[in-house]
């Protein structure tokens, strides 16, 4: 049964008023500017351009500051605004080998081409709380070197010459698109890198720890990780030719994994792939080793029952918005509903305690 | 860029410029500049997406990485070029100001256009990268080989 209720109206009011009044804080603070999350919080920003699925950091920035710092709200947010816009088209894969890397570290090869490049990272930072960052934000600027520009091939491409890694198989021009279609399963390799690269980065890290752990074992090494701007490319219908629409900043991390060989493939490393806008490093790591636990059945490895093996649990629990949507709206009225259990209950209570006084009485 | 024989090459690379500027830096040279040309509107600056790309395991097969914003512009100058603009993000006027910069590169005043708006534009991203590479170089490790201790 169905009954539509009406009312409410005022203390909604009052309630979004409210909600801007405590989104704004104590008045006698200055109020955080778009700009300043943007400039200051942009692994925030970061995060919510990934899961939200759009690259803007105004937006995301903007996002953020109205949904009070709750990240997921954020995300909600852009996905909401992402559905507004027409869809000029596709791009050309980036190239992600000619990153202008502010980040580039492998943890396979000491002497790479390129070198180490550790770029702004916390990693060697000692996680004791700066208190001088609560008196003034006064930071010296960061030390520079001239160098001339130099490549930094893949990683990757070294094992490749060697065939001591599994190739990468060619696939469709045009993806499927999740966002245009439902999710079907199986879901293939781009559909699921996907579902990945926008899923909840605590569900992805947790799946890929999960792997580290034992279940789907597959030992990863980082290759590569490699951080920075990235020129997106598009052709332009009108002008028949194809031109750089802007520039993307990514964070890509390709894992070399250990294989014994199958019934199908010979002993060789495999690999496993993330890519994520915006520096995103523990994304990015966790998407690979969840990529790579994923790709069992290509590979020709067993189904240990392993939960990161299991497409149809990670992939269909890795959108946070569809999770917190479902999971929330339980907290919306429910009275109908609700009266009709507590009916039910309240019958069959009077059933069972019936049949006790009877069985008594006899 | 250029010299690859590609006769859109020129073109692709100033658009490419606009694409990728900031829009406030666009915004203050074309002010600085005054242009105002007779033009047609024959497309509205119109916000979008493009959906971004990339290959697995960066080689492999295309996968959909995510949208990201862009708006987009054509008008036809009064003495009949035609100029597109697309840029990232949503700057309205700087998909404008980056149509009528296509159209007047095809005019005679191109050197002074170029001069004016793309150079400066190519300038300031050169400069940007620049830094931040040498930022990049400055964290770059430099290993060496501790003595070892025995005989």
């Amino acid at each position: 049964m169905y009954v539509a209720v009406k009312g409410g109206e005022k203390a909604i009011d009052a309630a979004h008023a409210w909600l801007a009044e405590e989104r704004r804080g104590p008045e006698d603070v200055a109020e955080l500017s778009v700009d300043q999350i943007k400039g200051q919080l942009k692994l925030a920003v970061n995060r919510v351009m990934a899961e939200g699925s759009l690259y803007d950091p105004d937006l995301a920035a903007l996002a953020i500051k109205q949904a009070r710092g709750d990240l997921i709200e954020a995300i909600f947010l852009i996905r909401a605004y992402r559905t507004t816009l027409p869809r000029f088209g596709g791009s050309e894969p980036v190239d992600t080998e000619a990153m202008a890397c502010d980040r580039r570290v492998s943890a396979t090869f000491k002497d790479a081409p390129g070198g180490q490049v550790l770029g702004p990272t916390f990693d060697y930072t000692h996680r004791l709380l700066d208190f001088k960052l609560a008196a003034d934000g006064e930071v010296p600027s960061a030390p520079e070197r001239a160098e001339a520009p130099e490549t930094k091939p893949h990683i990757m491409s070294f094992l490749d010459r060697e065939d001591l890694i599994q190739p990468e198989p060619e696939g469709a021009e045009t993806p499927p698109d999740l966002t245009r279609e439902p999710l079907e399963l199986p879901a293939a390799r781009p559909l699921r890198l996907q579902s990945l690269t926008r899923g909840d980065e605590g569900f992805i890290l947790g799946m890929a720890y999960s792997t580290q752990r034992g279940y789907a074992r597959n030992h990863a090494f980082v290759a590569e990780l490699r951080i920075g701007a990235c020129a997106v490319e598009m052709g332009i219908p009108e002008l028949g030719f194809a031109i750089e629409l802007g520039e993307v900043e990514l964070t890509e991390c390709e894992t070399v994994n250990q294989f014994q060989g199958s019934k199908t493939e010979p002993p060789q490393f495999t690999r496993g792939y993330g890519l994520v806008f915006g520096m995103c490093e523990r994304k990015a790591i966790s998407m690979a080793l969840v990529d790579r636990a994923l790709r069992w059945k290509e590979l020709g490895e067993d189904n240990v029952g392993a939960p990161a093996q299991d497409e149809e649990f990670v992939l269909y629990h890795a959108d946070n918005i569809q999770a917190t949507g479902f999971l929330e709206h339980i907290k919306l009225p429910h009275y109908v509903d609700f009266q009709s259990e507590l009916e039910l209950i309240r019958k069959l209570r009077r059933e069972a305690m019936g049949q006790v006084r009877q069985e008594a009485a006899e | 860029m250029d010299g690859s024989g590609d006769p859109n090459a020129a073109r692709k690379a100033w658009l490419s410029v606009l694409a990728k500027a900031q829009a406030a830096d666009v915004a203050a040279l074309w002010a600085e500049a005054g242009y105002a040309p007779d033009h047609e509107v024959l497309r509205a600056p119109e916000i979008g997406a493009v959906m971004v790309r990339g290959r697995a395991g960066a080689v492999g097969a295309p996968f959909n990485l995510g949208e990201m914003t862009v708006t987009r512009c054509s008008v036809r100058l009064a003495s009949g070029e035609v100029g597109h603009g697309y840029v990232q993000g949503r700057g309205k006027d700087h998909a404008m100001q980056a149509a009528l910069t296509d159209a007047l590169m095809q005019t005679a005043d191109a050197v002074a256009v170029e001069n004016a708006i793309v150079t400066p534009l190519r300038n300031a991203a050169e400069a940007r990268r620049t830094t931040r590479a040498a930022k990049a170089a400055a964290t770059k490790v430099d290993f060496f080989t501790m003595v070892r201790g025995e005989d």
